[in-house]
C-alpha cells in the first residue's frame, strides 16, 4: 500500500516539477506584492481596479491597446463595476472604425478598447498572463497557489524598475530597467509620482500607481477570475462531500467481504 | 464472454426476451458490468476509470469549445480569448479542457507504471498492453495537436520543432514534413489539419478503449499477486473474485471523486500552473521564444531526443556505419520513438516466469530506479541543452533502454523469485485476517 501511495505521490510530484519547469524562463527577480486577488480566497478590489482603469486611460492608453477587452465588461461583476451610464460615457472617448459605415465613429460599450496606437507598444490585454514572475520554490512554481503567477508583480516591478540610465542604440533610446529581461527597455518611464490625480485623493506616488495599474491589467487578462474561484470552491466542496459519502458507502459495501472470518 | 465462469444475463419478461433474441445488448452490458474482478485489486487499479472519465471530459468540453473556436491563423488566438471572455462558462470549459489533458496524462503514466510493476503486460495480456500503447501514442498525437490550436507562441514553435523531427528522416524527411504541414512551414494549412485530426483522434481512442476493455475482459484483470483467478468452476472463481458492480464501481468512483477534488482545486485556483505563459502571446513566426519547452507530459521523451548529440560515441558509430545517413538528429528521433517501442515490446523482453513485481526481490529495485529515471528525464527535458544536463540526459536515457533491453531479459534468468500465494483468496484473506486480528487486539471487549 505504501509503495503505491509513494508511486502516486511521485507522479504528482513529477507533475509539479515539470509544470513549473515549463513555466520557467525569466531571470529577473520579482518581489511579491500582496494583491487582494492572490490565493484561493482573493478577490479584486473594485476601487483599485477603478483607479487602475484611470491610470490606464490617462497614461498607458496613449500608446498601448486592450484589443481583447470589451468596454461593456467594465460594468461586469468581478471587474471595475462601473455603473452603466459611466460605461456609456467612458466609451465615448474612443473612436472606432465601423465597417458598415465605412468610417470612424464614437465607441459604444459593445466595442472593444482600441488596439495599440504605437506599433512597437504591445497590446496589454494579456500582459499579466504572458509574464510569470514566480517560479519557486525550487522551480516548482507551486507558490502560484497563494501568490498567483506573478504577472501583475512583474508589471509593477517593471514600472518601478527604471534606474535612470539610458543608452542609444541604432538611433533608439533604451532605458535601463531591473525587471525587464535583458535589462534595457525601449519604453520611456511611463509613470512617476503624481502622474495621475484621483478624485478621492488616494495616494498617487509611483509605488501605489504601479500597483493599481498592475491590478487592473490582471483583471483585463483574467476578467473571470472571481467566477472561476467561486466555481473552484463549489467544485472542491461538492467533490469533498461526495468523496466522504463514497468512502463510507465503499467501506460498508466491502466490510462483509473483508471481515467475513471475524466471528 | 469467455474467461472466468460467472452468471449470465437471463431475460425474464416477454419484452426482455423479445429484445434479447434480436439484439442481446442488455446481456452484453450486464456481462460487462458484472465481470468477475479479482477481489484483491489495490488502489493502483483505479486509473482506468480516471482515464475513461478524462476521455469523456475531453470529448464533451472539446465539442462545446469547437462551437466557438475558429481554426484560422488570423482568428484562432482571438477566438480562444472570445471563449475566455464572452462565452458563458467558456473560461471554465477551456480550463477544464487544458488541465483535463494533464490529468489524462497523469492517469495514463500511473496506469502504465502500474502495468509495468505488476506484470500486467505478460501473457495472456499482450494484446491489451499493445492496444494500450497505441492509445498512449494517439493521446500524445492528440495532445500535441491540441496544444497548437490556441495559436500562441509555444503552439507555433512547438509545432515547428516537433514536425521538424520528421524532417530528420533520411531521403523522404523533407517531403514528409512538407506533406504533414501542408506547406513549407507551419501555417494556416497546418492549423486546419491539426484541428481536423485533433477532433478525429479522440474517437479513434474511444474505439481502441473499447477494444482494450474487451481484451482484458477476455483474459480477466491482472491483480497485485499476478496469480490467475481459479476457473475450474463458478464456485471456485467466486472465491477469488467479486462482480465489478457494485464493489469496484463504488471503489473507483470514490477514488475518482478524490482525484477530481484536487483537479478542481487546480482548475479553480491555479489553472495556468501547467501551461506556459508564452502561449498567451499570439504566434509570431518572426520572434522565436527564448526556450521552446513542450508540455510536461512530453518532457521525458523530449529529453531522450536531445540526449543523443553528435558528440556521443554511439551516434558517431551509427553515423560512420551508415555512411552519414543516420546523423545525430535522426538518431535522436529514432531514440525517442525507440524509447516508446521498447516499452511496447516489454511482454517479450521480460523473461521472468513470475508476473507480479511483489515477488521479485531484484526487479523491485530496478523498477524503482526506472520510476526515478522517468522523473529525472522529465526534469531534464525542461532544462536548457547544456552541461551538466546533457550528460545527465544521456545517462538517464541509457538507463531507460538498459532497463527494457538488458535488465528485464537478464533478471528472468538470474533472479530467484519469492514464494507466491496459491490463490487470490489466500492473499486477500491473509491481508484482512491480519487486520481483523489487530482490530480485535485493540478492542478486546468486542
Amino acid at each position: 500500500m505504501i509503495k503505491k501511495l509513494t508511486l502516486s505521490a511521485l507522479v504528482a510530484l513529477g507533475l509539479g516539477t515539470s509544470g513549473a519547469m515549463a513555466a520557467g524562463g525569466g531571470e529577473q527577480h520579482i518581489e511579491n506584492i500582496d494583491f487582494s486577488f492572490d490565493g484561493p480566497f482573493g478577490a479584486y478590489d473594485v476601487n483599485q481596479l477603478q483607479r487602475g482603469l484611470q491610470i490606464y486611460t490617462e497614461v498607458c492608453a496613449a500608446c498601448h491597446g486592450l484589443k481583447y477587452v470589451a468596454i461593456r465588461t467594465l460594468g461586469d461583476d468581478g471587474g471595475p463595476q462601473l455603473p452603466e451610464d459611466q460605461v456609456i460615457e467612458y466609451a465615448k472617448q474612443f473612436e472606432v472604425f465601423d465597417a458598415d459605415l465605412d468610417d470612424f465613429r464614437e465607441a459604444t460599450p459593445v466595442d472593444h478598447f482600441p488596439e495599440s496606437n504605437l506599433e512597437t507598444a504591445p497590446d496589454l490585454s494579456l500582459m499579466a498572463k504572458k509574464r510569470a514572475g514566480f517560479h519557486g520554490p525550487y522551480g516548482l512554481g507551486i507558490n502560484q497557489f497563494f501568490k498567483g503567477m506573478g504577472g501583475a508583480e512583474y508589471i509593477a516591478a517593471l514600472l518601478n524598475g527604471y534606474t535612470g540610465e539610458t543608452k542609444e542604440q541604432a538611433g533608439v533610446t533604451f532605458y535601463e530597467n531591473t525587471a525587464f529581461p535583458g535589462g534595457w527597455i525601449a519604453m520611456a518611464p511611463p509613470l512617476d509620482d503624481e502622474s495621475v490625480e484621483f478624485v478621492d485623493g488616494h495616494a498617487n506616488d509611483l509605488h501605489h500607481l504601479s500597483e493599481d495599474v498592475s491590478a487592473f491589467l490582471m483583471w483585463t487578462a483574467e476578467p473571470k477570475m472571481m467566477a472561476r474561484k467561486q466555481a473552484g470552491f463549489a467544485g472542491v466542496l461538492f467533490l469533498t462531500l461526495l468523496s466522504v459519502l463514497l468512502y463510507l458507502t465503499n467501506k460498508r459495501l466491502w466490510a462483509p467481504v473483508k471481515y467475513k472470518n471475524r466471528d | 464472454m469467455s474467461g472466468i465462469p460467472h452468471d449470465h444475463y437471463e431475460p425474464k419478461s416477454n419484452g426482455e426476451k423479445w429484445l434479447h433474441s434480436r439484439l442481446p445488448i442488455v446481456g452484453l452490458l450486464y456481462d460487462t458490468l458484472m465481470i468477475p474482478t479479482p477481489k484483491n485489486l489495490n488502489w493502483m487499479w483505479i486509473w482506468g476509470i480516471v482515464l475513461t472519465f478524462c476521455l469523456a471530459l475531453q470529448i464533451v468540453t472539446g465539442i462545446v469549445l469547437v462551437m466557438h473556436y475558429t481554426p484560422h491563423v488570423d482568428l484562432a488566438f482571438s477566438s480562444v480569448e472570445h471563449i475566455m471572455r464572452n462565452v458563458n462558462g467558456g473560461y471554465m470549459l477551456r480550463y477544464l479542457h487544458m488541465n483535463g489533458a494533464s490529468l489524462f496524462f497523469v492517469a495514463v503514466y500511473a496506469h502504465i507504471f502500474r502495468g509495468l510493476y505488476y506484470g500486467s503486460y505478460k501473457a495472456p495480456r499482450e494484446i491489451t498492453w499493445i492496444i494500450g500503447m497505441l492509445i498512449y501514442l494517439l493521446m500524445m498525437a492528440t495532445g500535441f495537436m491540441g496544444y497548437v490550436l490556441p495559436w500562441g507562441q509555444m503552439s507555433f514553435w512547438g509545432a515547428t520543432v516537433i514536425t521538424g523531427l520528421f524532417g530528420a528522416i533520411p531521403f523522404v524527411g523533407e517531403s514528409l514534413q512538407t506533406f504533414l504541414l501542408g506547406g513549407p512551414a507551419v501555417d494556416n494549412a497546418t492549423l486546419n489539419r491539426f484541428f481536423s485530426l485533433h477532433y478525429l483522434l479522440p474517437f479513434v481512442i474511444a474505439a481502441l478503449v473499447a477494444v482494450h476493455i474487451w481484451a482484458f475482459h477476455s483474459t480477466g484483470n491482472n491483480n497485485p499477486t499476478g496469480v490467475e483467478v481459479r476457473r475450474g468452476s463458478k464456485e471456485e472463481a467466486e472465491k477469488d473474485t467479486l462482480p465489478f458492480w457494485p464493489y469496484f464501481v463504488i471503489k473507483d468512483l470514490f477514488a475518482l471523486a478524490v482525484i477530481l477534488a484536487v483537479f478542481f482545486a487546480i482548475v479553480g485556483f491555479m489553472p495556468n500552473y501547467l501551461g506556459h505563459p508564452d502561449n498567451y502571446i499570439e504566434a509570431n513566426a518572426l520572434a522565436t521564444p527564448a526556450h521552446i519547452v513542450p508540455e510536461w507530459y512530453f518532457l521525458p521523451f523530449y529529453a531522450i531526443l536531445r540526449a543523443f548529440t553528435s558528440e556521443v560515441w554511439v551516434v558517431q558509430i551509427a553515423s560512420f556505419v551508415t555512411g552519414g545517413i543516420i546523423d545525430a538528429k535522426f538518431f535522436g528521433v529514432l531514440a525517442m520513438f525507440g524509447a516508446i517501442a521498447v516499452m511496447a515490446l516489454v511482454p517479450w523482453l521480460d523473461t521472468s516466469s513470475v508476473r507480479s513485481g511483489r515477488y521479485r526481490p531484484m526487479f523491485k529495485w530496478w523498477f524503482a530506479l526506472l520510476v526515478i529515471d522517468f522523473f529525472a528525464l522529465m526534469w531534464l527535458g525542461a532544462m536548457p541543452a547544456e552541461e551538466p544536463y546533457a550528460s545527465f540526459s544521456l545517462i538517464a536515457s541509457a538507463y531507460w533502454f538498459a532497463y527494457f533491453l538488458v535488465i528485464l531479459p537478464l533478471l528472468g534468468v538470474i533472479e530467484k523469485p519469492l514464494p507466491q500465494p496459491a490463490t487470490i483468496e489466500e492473499d486477500f484473506d491473509a491481508h484482512y485476517a491480519h487486520k481483523a486480528d489487530a482490530d480485535a487486539a485493540a478492542n478486546p471487549a468486542e
